[in-house]
């Protein structure tokens, strides 16, 4: 399973970004049942051209495989990179082109 | 270009941790553990006294079918530095802020889980905008959650 879907549309000017994060978003206390670590994204980050646009520093009641959907000014053409990072260090990235 | 420059200061200074501007986790990491709504604003923010306002709107559903994904979107038309968002129904009362970009527009979606309270009463969504001018904004919005997603 890919660990990040884009996507990304421009209209006048906005762009619209809806980003899926697959993880599972294990809370403390959901770990502690199924006695395993708890894990869940602390920090997502989304860059055109190297400027951020979006960027949020997240706990662990995200719901499981959580969706994004955030706006920014930009253009059709222009790469969108999505990064994150969970509790134990792990982290993952993707782009796409802005339709 | 102020601000940039002290961002790459501060990361350098923190270089154990990932090396990303401004994680409020690594700034703040006693806000995150805070119980209360109150407590967690005050570790984030201060003491600044904070100012309702109706320019931020905040959108859910009346009642959450489900827990395990509550949508929740937060729109605004001030000028901000961040947007914080709190719940009182989980262990932890800290829940999401974003930092606010020249060219983010303050439009933000996403799902959460919210566990349904013991006695039954509305679980009351909190979030505190910081303006440019570093004024605290703070709405309040309440919603019923029918089942519990966070399992305790």
């Amino acid at each position: 399973m890919k660990k990040i879907k884009i996507k990304a549309n421009e209209k006048e000017g906005v762009v619209r970004a809806k980003v899926l994060l697959a993880h599972k978003m294990l809370t403390y206390k959901q770990a502690e049942k199924k006695g395993v670590k708890p894990n869940f994204i602390t920090h997502v980050i989304a860059k055109v051209g190297g400027k951020t646009v979006y960027e949020l520093s997240s706990s662990q009641f995200l719901s499981k495989n959580p969706v994004l959907k955030f706006k920014f000014h930009g253009k059709t053409g222009e790469v969108l990179e999505v990064a994150w990072t969970d509790l134990s260090g792990a982290h993952a990235s993707a782009s796409k082109t802005i339709k | 270009m102020k601000r940039r420059k002290f961002l790459t200061l501060s990361a350098t200074a923190v270089a154990a941790l990932p090396v990303f501007a401004t994680d409020f986790r690594a700034l703040k990491p006693e806000a995150w553990k805070a119980k209360t709504v109150e407590g967690a604003i005050k570790k984030l923010y201060g003491d600044t006294p904070l100012v309702e306002t109706d320019k931020i709107k905040v959108i859910h559903p009346k009642v959450a079918a489900n827990g395990a994904a509550v949508p929740v979107r937060i729109t605004t038309d001030l000028k901000l530095k961040s947007i914080a968002l709190f719940q009182d129904s989980n262990p932890e009362s800290a829940t999401a802020v974003w930092s606010i970009y020249p060219g983010t527009v303050a439009d933000f979606s996403l799902k959460l889980k919210l566990k349904r309270k013991t006695n039954g009463a509305k679980t009351v969504l909190t979030v505190v905008a910081e303006g440019e001018d570093g004024t605290l904004y703070v709405r309040k919005s309440a919603l019923d959650v029918a089942t519990g997603g966070c399992e305790g």
